[in-house]
């Protein structure tokens, strides 16, 4: 080995501040290119709230809107419908909605602010397709005796009730999310926002 | 001529690489026809990068327009429905192929050392064709493609803590948007084409540098002439140059013939959804990819146990990344004294037959919905969960049966 001169020394700091200074700018040029593939402030600006106009859905029917490029689901439950949520609690994973898949006011029985209308996201929580309906009752469903009317996911299947509470057993881990809504009055409904002044 | 030769010579190594790989590349004499899918795949890229750009030329990016342009390729472009079949089928043929090429691989030991190099950029370059025919299946914006990305993309949604937002990251938006369309299409004509022959490169390069494996598994190199030449190798070209011309030939044949005659082979090649434009609403009544990627598929919605910890999708997720990830690790879970199916005992043969039938049958139910009974016995996911263990104690349990397994001794020089 050479001795140490005044030049080496010079040199070795040299090479490591050049190193350094290196590695931060290709740190921070990645940064760059890795934010750039980040939602873009378009799209995120254009998760706007969607009124729905619900005077003319009848009972046991079921309205889709898109918000923020997903489907919503909207359904004018009947008695019969809401009295049979009541007796699938040994069938379902998590009956209560302890699991927060929805806004405070709607983590009741009916997973809704108002008993009959349901407000939920038509996207399966397994991977994200879209259930499809089937509210017939028992073996007219072409699922099993004890249907009581709900939604069936086709892609791994999945089944959920009429509160979109998910069922034991499939590969979905959790309820269907209810989004964030409000009544602007009995037949109007804004999704995207949970508190509007002058909600009813 | 052979003044501009020498000029050339002089400034780049052309006669010197044409006879390293290729007029005194010595390979073993005793291919098989499955020796022919190396070839194959060569020819099959660049059939997919020919025809890529030409469709590029036409082709929209546009969720609002892509639909249309494939439709007006079809339609209007001149030769356009050739060049789209060539490169639809050509994707699906591209796999046929791969398998193959993977298969003969495990039948005569060909990622057994000193090749494990060849093997995992094998495995890379097959992992790197998913992704680039993943990324393609976008880009027609059908209702399939549509889901399809929807389904998978949310798959890394199952990661705890970073999932979502690496979804997120990965769609550039809430859900599969105009912003997913156009980084698909980067990553599909410029990211993964680049990855794919930088790769194919170097899986040659390492081929070159340790010599071609063959049916008997047994080295060439360790018996050679006076002038240093193994008595077993020929040379690539004339030889084998004018053989895979021959197999090439016959491929493209059985390629042509279902461009022009069963362009969609029924549903398997290009699925029926698919030519539907993509509706945020409406599911297909059946979520499936294309049949190359649908075994692992089956393995993800096999696992369906609720209790594990973390839950079933997790480790759906985490059962079909593995799924992939352990053929790199073959070449050291092999322990057998012999590389070559020829010279190994009934284990080996019973195992890799067996997995050869579950990869098939996984495949299959991947297409099928997991509640119904298109077998005998039992549903669908029953059989996928059965597969599921047999695919896994191929690899898992292979250190010991290859090691237990009776082989027999190895000829010195090549059989036939």
């Amino acid at each position: 080995m050479t001795e140490e001169t005044g030049n080496s020394r010079r040199r070795r700091f040299l090479t490591a501040i050049t190193s350094v200074l290196g590695l931060a700018g290709m740190g921070t040029l990645a940064a760059s290119f890795v934010a750039s593939m980040r939602p873009s402030a378009r799209a995120r600006a254009a998760g706007a709230p969607v009124e729905v106009d619900i005077s003319r859905l009848r009972e046991g029917q079921m309205l889709a809107v898109a918000w923020r490029g997903k489907p919503v689901w909207v359904i004018r439950r009947s008695e019969q419908m809401l009295n049979d949520l009541g007796t699938l609690r040994q069938v379902l994973a998590d009956p209560d909605s302890e699991i927060a898949q929805q806004p405070a006011y709607a983590q009741n029985k009916f997973r809704s602010i108002r008993p009959d209308i349901l407000v939920i996201l038509g996207v399966c929580t397994h991977l994200g397709c879209a259930p499809t309906k089937n509210f017939e009752r028992g073996a007219a469903s072409g699922l099993s005796e004890n249907w009581r009317g709900g939604f069936f996911c086709p892609c791994h299947g999945s089944k959920f009730d009429l509160a979109g509470r998910v069922y034991k057993n499939v590969p979905a881990p959790t309820n269907l999310e209810v989004p964030p809504h409000s009544f602007l009055s009995d037949s109007r409904i804004l999704i995207g926002i949970g508190d509007v002044e002058g909600a009813v | 001529m052979s003044s501009l030769l020498r000029w050339i010579d002089d400034r780049f190594p052309l006669t010197k690489v044409w006879k390293e790989h290729i007029a005194e590349y010595y390979a073993p004499k005793n291919f098989n026809f499955l020796y022919y899918f190396g070839a194959i795949l060569t020819v099959m890229l660049v059939i997919q990068i020919v025809t890529g750009i030409i469709l590029t030329m036409h082709y929209k990016p546009d969720v609002a327009l892509a639909f249309a342009s494939i439709e007006y390729i079809m339609r209007d472009v001149p030769a356009g429905w050739f060049v789209r079949y060539l490169h639809s089928v050509g994707a699906s043929m591209i796999f046929i192929a791969l398998y193959i090429h993977m298969f003969r691989g495990l039948m005569y030991g060909s990622h057994r050392s000193p090749r494990e190099l060849i093997w995992l950029l094998g495995m890379l370059l097959y992992v790197a064709m998913m992704a680039e025919a993943f990324f393609g299946y976008l880009l027609p914006w059908g209702n399939m493609s549509y889901w399809g990305a929807q389904v998978i993309v949310s798959l890394f949604g199952a990661i705890p803590f970073v999932g979502e937002g690496l979804a997120e990251w990965i769609r550039g938006d809430y859900v599969i948007s105009d912003a997913t369309l156009n980084r698909f299409f980067a990553f599909h004509v410029i990211l993964l084409p680049l990855l794919l022959a930088l790769l194919v490169y170097l899986h040659i390069v390492a081929l070159h540098k340790v010599g071609s494996n063959n049916p008997d598994g047994v080295e060439i190199k360790k018996q050679k002439d006076a002038d240093g030449k193994p008595l077993d190798g020929v040379p690539f070209h004339p030889y084998y140059t004018v053989k895979d011309t021959f197999g090439v030939g016959m491929f493209l044949t059985v390629y042509l013939a279902i461009v022009f005659f069963l362009p969609e082979f029924g549903g398997w090649f290009l699925e029926k959804d698919n030519f539907n434009p993509a509706d945020i609403l409406q599911t297909p009544p059946d979520i499936v990819p294309l049949w190359y990627l649908t075994p692992y598929y089956s393995i993800l919605r096999a696992v369906t146990f609720e209790w594990l910890p973390g839950g079933a999708k997790l480790w759906g997720v985490i059962a079909m990344g593995a799924a992939i990830m352990i053929f790199f690790f073959l070449p050291w879970l092999d322990r057998s004294r012999v590389r070559s199916i020829r010279y190994r005992g009934w284990m080996y043969k019973t195992m890799l037959t067996l997995f050869a039938v579950t990869f098939v049958m996984l495949g299959y139910l991947g297409t099928k919905n997991p509640g119904h009974v298109d077998l005998i016995w039992f549903k669908n996911v029953t059989w996928a969960q059965i597969g599921l263990v047999i695919y896994f104690a191929f690899f898992l349990l292979m250190p010991i049966y290859t090691r237990l397994d009776r082989t027999y001794a190895e000829p010195d020089r090549l059989t036939k």
